[in-house]
Parts: C-alpha cells; sequence; structure tokens
C-alpha cells in the first residue's frame, strides 16, 4: 500500500510540472490555435536562468528559501520577457498568414534557442543546486514523498488557484476568454486583442519557468535539451486533456503523471513512454477531441 | 458625422469595395441595403477597423480613422452589432454586457447603461449568469445590441439584425432601433437585406450592388422607386 502511495504522490509531483508548461500550450492555442513549440525552451530557460542566480546568490553566502525566491522571481521575469519576444518576432508578423507558417516558424525558434543555449552554455548536464530545505515536519514521509515535491505540488496548486481567479473574475481574464471564443468579435467590443495574446504569451511562459525551477531543484541537473521531452510531454498532456480547455490541460497532466507513474512504478521504467504514449492514442481514437475537449462544428 | 470617401478593400487579392462612398449625418438612420455579397458586411468591418480599406480616406467626427485599429475606433465611439450576434457563447450574459463596456472606466456611467439597457429588455436580466451561448436567437440578438449600447457608442452600425429571427421579434428589434435613436440622439448605420423593414425604420438609403453605391435617397423615395421595389422589395 505504502509503494501503492508512493507512486501515487510521483505521479502527482511530475503531473504537477506538466500542467504548469501545458497550461502555456493550451491558453496559446485557446487564443491563436497555434501551437507554440517553443514553449518548452521557456521552460528550459527558467532553469539556466535559476541555476545562474542561484549560483551567484550561494557565492554571496545566501541560502535556503531565500535563494530559491529570488532565482525563482528572476527566472520568471526572464522566461516572461522571453515569451513576449518570441511572440513578437516569431508569431505576430505572421498572424495573417496560413497557419502551417506560425507552426513552422514555431518550430525553427525552439531549435534556436535549444542552439543558443548550447552554445551560450554547455551540451553537457550542469549540477543543479537542491533549492528547496528539507522540511523537518517532512521527516518521517521523506522516504515516500521529499520536501522538494511537496513544494513542487503546492506550488502548481497554487499557481493553479491564482490563474482560476485570473481568467474567472478578473477583467483581463474575461477578455482573454472573449478573445479565445471569437477573436474577431473581442477586436469589435475595443479589446485590443494583441495585448491580450501578449499577456496570454507571458502567463504561459511564465508557469513553464516556474515548473522549471522546481523541477531543475528536484531532479539536481540540467542541459539544454530538457525543454524538448518536458515540452513534448506537456504538449501530449494538454491533446490528452483537450487542448485549448485550461482544465483539461491539468487533468490531462494529472493523468499521464500518474500513467507513467504507475507504469514504471509496476512495469518497468523502460516502458513509461511506451504507456504515456499508448495513452494518448487511446484517448485520440475514442475522444479525439480531448478528456473535457469539445467537438467544435464547424460552420461553412 | 461620419464620411466614407472613396474606400476600396481587399480580402486578400479579392476586391470587396470598389470605391463606396457614404456620408451620415449626427443622429440621422442610414440604412445601407443590397444584395448577398455585394460588400456590406465589409463596409461595416472597414469602418470598424477590422478589415482595413486598402485606399480612401475614412473620417469619424473630423478625425480620419481609417489607419486606426478596432480598439481605437471603439473608443472614439463607433461600435457594432455584427452579423449572426456573435456573442461570446461561453461568457454569461453579464459578462458578455462587460466586455461591451470594456474601454470604460467611468464606474457611474457603466452602471446607468445597464440599467438602461436592462430596462429596454427585460429578459436579459433574468439570464444574466446563463452562458450566451444558451440564449435564444432573438435572445441572443438583444444581448448583441445591449453589448454594443455599453461601450455609449455615438455610431451604432447594425449588421442585419433580423437574421433569421421570427416576424414579431423582428418588429421588436426595429422598435428598439428606433427608441435608441431617438432617446439617445444615436446615430444609426443599418446594414440589412430586409429591405422592407430598414427602409421604414430609416431616414435615408444606400443601394449597394457588388462593391459599389448604386443609389442614393430618402428612405421613402427608394421605398417608392420601381428598381428597387423589383429588386429588394419583392413587389
Amino acid at each position: 500500500m505504502e509503494y501503492f502511495f508512493e507512486l501515487f504522490l510521483g505521479g502527482l509531483t511530475r503531473g504537477s510540472i506538466y500542467a504548469l508548461i501545458a497550461l502555456g500550450y493550451t491558453m496559446v492555442y485557446g487564443i491563436i490555435e497555434l501551437i507554440n513549440f517553443a514553449h518548452g525552451e521557456i521552460y528550459m530557460i527558467g532553469a539556466f536562468t535559476a541555476l545562474i542566480v542561484a549560483s551567484l546568490l550561494t557565492m554571496a553566502g545566501m541560502d535556503g528559501m531565500a535563494v530559491l525566491a529570488l532565482s525563482m522571481v528572476v527566472a520568471i521575469i526572464y522566461a516572461g520577457a522571453y515569451g513576449l519576444t518570441i511572440e513578437k518576432i516569431a508569431y505576430k508578423p505572421l498572424r495573417q498568414a496560413p497557419r502551417l507558417s506560425p507552426l513552422i516558424s514555431a518550430i525553427g525558434m525552439s531549435i534556436f534557442l535549444q542552439n543558443y543555449v548550447l552554445l551560450a552554455q554547455t551540451s553537457d548536464f550542469l549540477p543543479f543546486p537542491s533549492l528547496v530545505p528539507e522540511f523537518s515536519f517532512m521527516e518521517p514521509y521523506e522516504h515516500i514523498f521529499s520536501s522538494s515535491e511537496l513544494m513542487i505540488v503546492v506550488v502548481t496548486a497554487v499557481s493553479m488557484l491564482v490563474l482560476t481567479y485570473l481568467i474567472k473574475f478578473t477583467k483581463m481574464g474575461k477578455a482573454m476568454r472573449a478573445s479565445a471564443q471569437d477573436r474577431t468579435m473581442a477586436m469589435l467590443a475595443g479589446i485590443n486583442v494583441n495585448r491580450i495574446i501578449s499577456t496570454t504569451f507571458i502567463i504561459g511562459s511564465t508557469l513553464a519557468a516556474v515548473g522549471g525551477v522546481l523541477i531543475a531543484s528536484h531532479i539536481g541537473q540540467i542541459n539544454f535539451y530538457i525543454g524538448f521531452i518536458a515540452g513534448i510531454k506537456a504538449f501530449t498532456a494538454a491533446v490528452l486533456g483537450g487542448i485549448g480547455s485550461i482544465p483539461g490541460a491539468v487533468l490531462g497532466s494529472l493523468v499521464l503523471g500518474w500513467t507513467e507513474s504507475f507504469a514504471t512504478g509496476y512495469v518497468s521504467s523502460d516502458y513509461e513512454d511506451v504507456f504515456a504514449f499508448t495513452l494518448l492514442v487511446l484517448i485520440l481514437i475514442f475522444r479525439p477531441a480531448g478528456i473535457l475537449g469539445k467537438t467544435k462544428t464547424q460552420k461553412v | 458625422m461620419l464620411k466614407i470617401d472613396n474606400i476600396k478593400t481587399f480580402y486578400g487579392n479579392i476586391q470587396a469595395l470598389k470605391g463606396v462612398t457614404i456620408e451620415v449625418s449626427e443622429g440621422e438612420v442610414i440604412t445601407l441595403i443590397g444584395a448577398n455579397g455585394a460588400g456590406k458586411t465589409t463596409t461595416l468591418m472597414s469602418i470598424s477597423g477590422v478589415v482595413p480599406p486598402r485606399s480612401g480616406e475614412i473620417t469619424f467626427q473630423g478625425e480620419k480613422i481609417h489607419k486606426k485599429s478596432p480598439d481605437e475606433i471603439v473608443k472614439l465611439g463607433i461600435s457594432q452589432v455584427p452579423e449572426g450576434r456573435r456573442i461570446f457563447p461561453g461568457l454569461s450574459v453579464m459578462e458578455n454586457l462587460e466586455m461591451g463596456a470594456f474601454l470604460r472606466t467611468d464606474k457611474a456611467g457603466i452602471k446607468e447603461d445597464l440599467d438602461y439597457v436592462l430596462d429596454l429588455f427585460p429578459i436579459l436580466a433574468e439570464r444574466k449568469s446563463q452562458a450566451g451561448g444558451t440564449l435564444s436567437g432573438g435572445e441572443q440578438q438583444m444581448l448583441a445590441i445591449s453589448r454594443a449600447l455599453m461601450a455609449k457608442p455615438k455610431l451604432l452600425l447594425l449588421d442585419e439584425p433580423s437574421l433569421g429571427l421570427a416576424p414579431l421579434i423582428v418588429k421588436r428589434i426595429f422598435d428598439i432601433i428606433t427608441k435608441i435613436n431617438q432617446e439617445h440622439n444615436t446615430t444609426i448605420f443599418l446594414v440589412e437585406q430586409n429591405a422592407n423593414m430598414a427602409l421604414q425604420v430609416a431616414h435615408r438609403g444606400y443601394v449597394m450592388e457588388n462593391g459599389m453605391i448604386t443609389l442614393v435617397d430618402d428612405a421613402k423615395k427608394l421605398a417608392a422607386n420601381e428598381e428597387v421595389k423589383k429588386a429588394y422589395l419583392g413587389i
């Protein structure tokens, strides 16, 4: 039973990280129907920024939660700026272009960012300091659920609550939903849709950066390629839950996290991806729009 | 108040407007009638800045607006009730109305206009927390008009408000349009296929064919015009 809990909590942690990244995919898709393939790279850049800041702070003699908090803040700002810039450079000029063009631009951006970090940093794995201190109250459970896993789950839950509040109750959030439902009408209502799109990219990037910092600190090493892997998984989770749907992205991420965790625990870690993608294929066969996705009837 | 001067608008390589000139004075109700595909909706979208004209000029209260963005144009006082109503389906009735007032910051004024539209269409108050997509066609049209009014427009553009509605509701909608014009001195630019109804409420009318204006006259004279009768009134 304890083993089951361990896998369950492990899956929850994985799912949380996927959710933080998947939200960026799904929100951007919801508004401009673009798969932002460079989104995983934002996650990776967030982790690298945090590594640099954390190293500097540690050298300056700081430690504990302050390092985590500060490097997280800098990573968020940095990643937000990247998200905004990517949108302005790679997608905005292609707003009126056929749908394939921004998609190709996104893939190009992704490759560019990976190689930029590869050249600016290194291709080797870099050790990442463990930024989350070990909480004493977690000691009895440490063997099944570590402090940093707890931190991941809590921070994700708080982020989700804040995001839900933003989207449901603020004027900006309502305008985001309006723009996702009917972009032309949003323009006619006086909503500056370009600004809404930029905000969406910033929010998505912020969440990805939070995920990047937390997971890097948990795993203890990063390289330029982590964004690609995590990005593909999170994208899978977003599709699983129904791309464009925010609750869908969270649900899809948790389902994917648990599938992987249980497959690893009960079968073999070699089969983790097999199970994850088999699940994706099955969902797409029986519910093509994803778990919570709505099938859109297209008017002709 | 609004001066459209020889505008030419394109969708890609397809020219939808081939030099359209329309003038609207303050307080007027004008109608633009014409067949499907004549370019009526494009004219409105050009005014609103969604599909800006490639050449020609649009002036609103002395200010050139043909290069402005849609939100700047709304801010100047032009709002549109688009064809097909385009209610935000996942937003509640109240949220739809809020979006209409997106650019306004005068809380008291917004409240006042909200009361006004809910008084105009009491059914919307009953449905206020319901999702916009669950309303009937007539209710959606009422919501679309209310949403546009929430921007406190000086000029209201209406695109086929009668489309797909029962005759009784069409009559009510047109009564309300007249009422808005008289009570608020809101200038109205009405695009219609239901030429009969439109010419009854409008002061002046324009007839459009293939992206060009072919006739301009008083609404009453247009309604009596033999060609208009044959082509648009079905008499």
